[in-house]
């Protein structure tokens, strides 16, 4: 192209390098903004974490700055993770299978049942938590560790369903096909078949839950209610681990302060480790699939 | 016997595919009968438009609290889009294999980081840093518990939906349609303005689409360091009060207070909805976008 | 206007990984000609071509060795500036890739990004090349409309006008006509032919009687060999490479 002046290619050249360096910082900022997070509350939880901040209750004057610890909500949060990840993993894994295998993976039920689970996904937990009250209400329950279980089990439903039926899509239809030859009536092929082939992506998608689950505060604000005991009963009132910091940092006593940066710590901790659990699952045991 | 099982099986499993859809209904019904209380006191624009709120006095104006709201989303919008944009594209068009490899689990799990911690970390960090340090720079006073803060902690939240629906969309982007573009001579910058981003474009609407109505939503980290003033924000430093924060810090007392209850479930359903409308939005868009690239 | 360069392929390897794709490629391609590049697929040919205007750059764990010479200077060498050289060749690809952009910004996309400004000679230039490309009067009440409109046959022939535009001196074909219909094929083939007066021509085929139709000279590439090149004439009549001749008749493929 004549005419063109030369400086026109390292002006191109310019932009391209600027846009290169420009994209990468971002990158690099996104990166960091987690180790950041993660950073900041470990190194404010040191002077606060000890082994009694995990092992007792809250004693009297704990939100004042005395005695105690979390269990309480430690506990809480376990029970109320794990019932939720229970309850929503018994209704994720026939709803995936059926989908997988009854329906066409194409068909109009297939594809409307997963356009709700993404809708559901985007669902604010404050919704489920209000959703929850609304129910809880209508059935005469008291805010309790079974009303948690019950609005963190609706949280964790789409979730898991969608993180199971990924790794189920993948399943070849030949696979399926071959065991139904061999005369196992659909039922049988479901549990010897697509169960076993896809164990590990269940697993994970089952602690991708669990994590969502033991995080999320606003869904058990109205319905687990809070309480200084570990539950003895599902009727109890239930402490959980982000409503225990949410309310330790809210009070003007920088003691307790402290403590709500430990009890981030934990939590972070948890889920932290249940994901990369989860993601050691899923790439370990891939290979031993047929894929 | 065994086929008996699986006409069972197949029955019970059956019911439960319906569940989704119906739970979605579900929650809209329940909302809505428990917000009929409040609906049946006056017109729905007084509500929605007015932002006398005292509850004692039976007065509900919403408008001050959806404003706090749109502001906080906004902001974290023009914040976030960007940064991850750019983000998606350096991973999916300038970065080596193994960074790569290396940056999506990091990305899994910003996201998978409960929103309370988020919230501390706003405390601890973004607060300070807004109150002492923007602020001043701007020559405004701030307490640092401001839209701000909301955004910016609410912008760092959903970096990684963002980021992973735009990165899916471009790794679709097929290699020699690059190719096409380079050998014409286009810097590799070019290439990724005029074809790779061009192509995703509605990609990339879907995935703020889908950011906006995460932001929308979310409830604790905002809550914990937005400032909780039910005024209608004039300035990124004022305070503000978001609709999901009401709903949280007030379901205490609403239960005391008549007709609180049903104007708190008011709020939640007016969140459902303008949530589900951006959900469903982005979910058609994604839909289309898969079906061309197919 | 132009003056098409030969191009020296000296020593070329590339490494994809541990596997060796091309090995030591030694070879001459005369200017204002058509050479074609035949075999068996998976043997190279695409790579051969991709790495005349150094499309592999961007692909990981490929590694090139040797040289490849145009206009006397090493496309290879360090201070080589890539976009001059990918804009010194046009390349259609096996399926066509139309951007995504209407059918005028498709060809005003190359002279555009390199400095042209004015409308009026965007039009200009649109106009002439769409013409030598054979697509003016299929095209020219609809140059709006976005590209993905066309039939696959319009769009590689958009594709070679836009490749034109950047008024390159060699003109690179990767199987260009394999997703073509019988007569859209030929219409490539066709202004292949007439464009060999002004501009270098390399084509990749598997097709053996598309090679005999267009090639003036041809290169036999076997498990990323060279095995055999010259005129097209000689090593159709005369091949000296028992692979060659095996190839020819069929035998192997």
């Amino acid at each position: 192209m004549s005419g063109v002046p030369d400086g026109r290619l390292a002006r191109r050249k310019r932009t391209d390098a600027l846009f290169r360096v420009l994209a990468a910082v971002s990158a690099a900022f996104v990166i960091g903004c987690l180790l950041l997070i993660v950073g900041a509350i470990l190194w404010k939880s040191v002077p606060a974490l000890n082994l009694s901040m995990l092992t007792r209750t809250p004693r009297g004057g704990f939100y004042l700055g005395r005695e105690g610890g979390i269990l309480n909500a430690i506990a809480g949060s376990l029970y109320l993770a794990g019932g939720a990840t229970l309850l929503a993993f018994l209704l994720s894994l026939p709803l995936v299978l059926y989908l997988n295998l009854y329906k066409g993976r194409d068909s109009k039920t297939a594809v409307w049942t997963r356009f709700s689970l993404d809708v559901l996904w985007g669902v604010p937990s404050i919704v489920y938590g209000a959703f929850g009250f609304v129910v809880m209400m209508a059935l005469g329950l008291r805010a309790s560790l079974l009303a948690g279980i019950l609005t963190v089990a609706l949280l964790e439903l789409p979730i898991m369903s969608r993180a199971i039926d990924e790794v189920m899509r993948l399943v070849p239809r030949e696979l399926m096909e071959a065991s139904d030859t061999l005369g196992a009536t659909r039922f049988e092929t479901a549990v010897k078949v697509m169960v076993r082939q896809t164990a590990p992506g269940i697993l994970t998608g089952v602690l991708l839950a669990f994590g969502r689950g033991i995080g999320d505060a606003a869904s058990v604000l109205f319905t687990a209610g809070f309480t200084d005991r570990v539950p003895a009963s599902l009727l109890d009132p239930a402490a959980t681990l982000p409503l225990a910091i949410f309310f330790q940092l809210g009070t003007p006593f920088p003691e307790v302060r402290q403590r709500a940066y430990a009890s981030a710590a934990v939590l972070t901790l948890i889920v932290l480790l249940v994901s990369l659990a989860g993601r050691a699952f899923s790439r370990r045991y891939t290979r031993h699939v047929v894929k | 016997m065994r086929l008996l099982k699986d006409r069972l099986a197949r029955r019970a499993m059956g019911g439960l595919a319906a569940v989704p859809g119906l739970l979605v209904l579900l929650i809209v019904v329940g909302l809505f009968l428990k917000s009929k209380a409040i609906l049946g006191v006056g017109p729905l624009s007084g509500l929605l438009f007015s932002t006398a709120w005292a509850p004692l006095k039976g007065q509900f104006g919403f408008f001050a609290f959806i404003m706090g709201t749109v502001w906080v989303t906004l902001t974290a919008l023009v914040l976030a889009v960007p940064v991850s944009i750019l983000t998606a594209v350096y991973l999916s068009e300038y970065a080596p294999r193994w960074v790569r490899e290396a940056a999506k689990p990091v990305i899994d799990l910003l996201a998978g980081l409960p929103s309370v911690v988020y919230g501390v970390w706003g405390v601890l960090l973004v607060v300070p840093f807004v109150g002492d340090v923007l602020a001043p720079l701007f020559g405004v006073t701030s307490s640092g518990y401001s839209i701000l803060a909301g955004g910016l902690v609410l912008a760092v939240m959903i970096f990684p939906t963002i980021i992973h629906v735009t990165l899916e969309v471009f790794t679709s982007v097929p290699r020699s349609l690059r190719d096409a573009s380079l050998s014409l001579g286009a810097t590799k910058w070019e290439t990724t303005r005029h074809v790779v981003l061009r192509k995703g474009a509605q990609g990339i609407l879907a995935a703020g689409a889908l950011g906006f109505s995460r932001a929308f939503g979310e409830t604790m980290a905002v809550l914990m360091v937005v400032g909780n003033v039910p005024a209608v924000p004039r300035s990124l430093f004022d305070p503000g009060y978001p609709l999901p924060a009401l709903i949280a810090n007030n379901y205490g007392e609403m239960m005391s207070v008549p007709r609180y209850d049903s104007a708190l479930m008011m709020a939640a359903l007016v969140l459902m909805l303008i949530v589900l409308f951006f959900n469903v939005l982005a979910r058609r868009i994604l839909v289309r976008v898969e079906r061309r690239f197919r | 206007m132009n003056q098409p360069a030969p191009i020296s392929i000296r020593n070329l390897s590339v490494f994809y990984g541990d596997l060796q794709v091309l090995k030591d490629i030694d070879l001459d391609i005369p200017a204002r000609k058509i050479t074609v590049i035949i075999g068996p697929s998976g043997c190279g040919k695409t790579t051969l071509l991709k790495s005349l205007n150094r499309l592999l750059d961007d692909s990981e764990r490929v590694r090139i060795r040797g040289r490849v010479v145009l206009d006397g200077e090493d496309i290879y060498a360090p201070r080589t500036e890539v976009t001059r050289i990918r804009k010194k060749m046009g390349l259609l690809s096996q399926k066509p890739q139309v951007l995504p952009m209407s059918i005028r910004d498709n060809v005003a996309y190359g002279p555009r990004i390199h400095g042209l400004r004015s409308r009026r000679e965007l039009d200009k230039v649109v106009g002439n090349y769409l013409k030598l490309a054979g697509l003016w009067e299929e095209v020219k009440d609809r140059l709006d409309d976005p590209a993905s409109t066309l039939s696959v046959g319009q769009q590689q022939r958009l594709c070679l006008a836009r490749g034109l535009a950047v008024e390159p001196e060699i003109i690179l074909g990767d199987e260009p006509t394999s997703a073509l219909d019988p007569a859209s094929s030929q219409n490539v083939e066709r202004r292949l032919m007439e464009l060999k007066r002004d501009y270098t021509v390399v084509v990749v085929t598997h097709i053996l009687r598309q090679a005999r139709r267009i090639a003036d000279y041809l290169a036999f590439l076997y498990l990323g060999e060279l095995v055999e090149h010259g005129p097209a004439a000689e090593v159709f009549s005369d091949p000296k490479d028992p692979r060659t001749r095996a190839y020819l008749t069929g035998e192997i493929s």
